[in-house]
């Protein structure tokens, strides 16, 4: 049996860790109150599939914006992850040490702009540019995976560069030493051996591009229609919230809650989904 | 007296740096065709640094810069036209800690081959079986070959890294302390291969300990402090050393 002393430091390490718990456990059981009865009322295929969104006649389908976060986080992956992975590569593998130290805090410095500020120069840059070269309102779903693909290059590169900095110096050794050229012992040896890390990066970025708001309410035009095309205004679970939230009292009140139960159930999944990944490295 | 075999490698004058610091000074050593050249000293003698100079691994570093010639059949590794990746071909690497390409076993196997345009799947999977009967581990994995090769156990994934590298047909392999992990029954596995291996390819190796390399190689070469001490048979330098450092050594004096 240790002796009490020494347990108490112990203690008083699990009571901060169970007051950061806490707050997570907050959040959860105030959504579950509040939204849960809205979605009992509305019916749970009503609510996830219903295709209209019109709270003064208290039509609450949310089916819309389930497809406008998929749409548009799936741009934001299409666009974003092979530009991060290539970026973390380039790091880790081919920057010269004066390039990657400038680089690298530069990538970091993407991090750290606020969201605000995207989604301001996305109105005033990227949605002109997609209305005048491609048509359209510009405010659209391609405009937001455009800047959500910028803001989840840093999340993606860092992890992808630890992960890739992590294998032993000897797997590039012992790939070189086979007579494989530079570019073959990347593609056959380091990244297949730091795939899960890879892995991990790609979804907690995808995590961070659906959980985003206030970029996105800027530039994807939040017409709460199904959107036909990447270049049609859309609406997404987070901006749904953002918006309305303002004003919205009694059941509308509470399906914006229950829109954040959906968001939330979908953020849990990838997170589980990263650690997998995460775990089976170790393996 | 030994007859004089025709000499593989041949260090002229090598000297190596990293930085400021002078890893191998002045190292003249001539390295027979065949058969097995220990390369042996306590820590810090440089030997790990003269291995990976053979096949220019050694490159990667950049702050490394050496002076002299290393020859290659009469012909200098570093010649501007060499190709490196052929070179690495011809000089094989083993390394200390066993390095399994993420793939199965056979994969690991046929990827050099497969590198240099083989395609026949009979022809591959000869290839594969020879290579592993060569390096002693066939009756192992001949029913497991399409497992990946991180199962297996550390003995032998050495044994696969070596006989990957002999599904190169290299001429030369270079093993930096390929036993320095493992237990007694796999180094005695892998010492075995040496000794078949040795016929028909030169063997250079930094063995892990002064028992390996009296045990496995035919003609030796003492570092010290990156200088060259002593060079000859094995057999002779054990039981007669020239040099009083290298007997010291020897006997445990230091080191």
């Amino acid at each position: 049996m240790t002796p009490f002393k020494e347990r108490i430091p112990g203690f008083v390490f699990l009571l901060f860790a169970l007051s950061a718990l806490s707050a997570l456990a907050l959040i959860a059981a105030f959504l579950f109150v509040e939204g849960v009865p809205l979605i009992a009322k509305v019916g749970v295929g009503p609510f996830l599939f219903g295709m209209k969104w019109a709270p003064s006649q208290g039509l609450y389908g949310i089916f819309p914006m389930i497809v406008g976060t998929v749409a548009v986080t799936l741009g934001a992956a299409v666009l974003g992850v092979p530009v991060a992975l290539a970026c973390a590569v380039f790091l880790t593998e081919f920057a010269p040490r004066a390039v990657s130290a400038v680089v690298r805090p530069a990538i970091q410095l993407l991090a750290g702009i606020p969201s605000v500020v995207y989604g301001f120069w996305g109105l005033i840059f990227i949605v002109p540019a997609i209305r005048t070269w491609f048509g359209g309102p510009g405010l659209s779903l391609l405009a937001g995976s455009v800047i959500l693909a910028i803001m989840i290059l840093p999340t993606i590169i860092s992890i992808a560069e630890v992960s890739l900095n992590a294998l032993p110096r000897l797997y590039k050794e012992g790939a070189l030493a086979l007579g494989m050229t530079h570019w073959q012992a990347i593609r056959t040896v380091l990244i297949p051996s730091a795939k899960s890390g890879i892995l991990a990066a790609v979804i907690l970025g995808i995590g961070r591009a659906i959980g985003e708001t206030m970029a996105v309410i800027m530039v994807l035009g939040n017409a709460v229609a199904l959107p036909r095309s990447i270049l049609d205004p859309a609406r997404t679970l987070t901006t749904n919230i953002g918006i309305e939230m303002g004003y919205a009292s009694g059941d509308h009140q509470q399906a914006l809650f229950a829109t954040g139960i959906v968001l939330l159930l979908i953020i849990m999944a990838l997170n589980s989904l990263a650690q997998v990944a995460v775990n089976r490295r170790r393996t | 007296m030994e007859t004089e075999p025709k000499a593989k490698l041949v260090l002229d004058h090598l000297d190596f740096f990293y930085g400021d610091r002078r890893v191998l000074r002045d190292v003249n050593l001539s390295i027979p065709e065949n058969g097995i050249f220990a390369i042996f000293g306590p820590a810090n003698s440089g030997t790990t640094t003269l291995l990976r100079a053979l096949n220019r691994l050694s490159d990667l570093s950049t702050e490394s810069r050496s002076t002299g010639r290393i020859l290659l059949d009469g012909k200098d590794i570093r010649d501007p036209g060499q190709s490196v990746t052929e070179l690495r071909r011809r000089i094989g690497m083993v390394f200390d800690v066993p390095v399994p390409l993420p793939m199965s076993i056979y994969d690991n196997l046929a990827y050099g081959p497969r590198r240099s345009g083989v395609r026949d799947r009979a022809t591959l999977d000869a290839k594969v079986e020879d290579a592993l009967r060569r390096s002693v581990l066939w009756d192992e994995v001949k029913d497991r070959l399409d497992a990946p090769a991180t199962r297996l156990s550390g003995g032998q994934q050495q044994r696969l890294c070596i006989a990957r590298i002999l599904a190169l047909e290299p001429e030369v392999i270079v093993l930096d302390r390929p036993c320095a992990a493992l237990d007694p029954v796999s180094t005695g596995k892998i010492e075995e291969s040496l000794q078949q291996l040795k016929e028909r390819i030169t063997i250079v190796i930094a063995p892990h300990s002064i028992q390996q390399t009296a045990r496995v190689s035919d003609r030796a070469a003492f570092l010290l402090s990156g200088s060259l001490i002593e060079e000859g048979p094995t057999s002779r330098m054990f039981a007669n050393p020239q040099d009083s450092r290298t007997s010291d050594y020897l006997t445990g004096r230091f080191g």
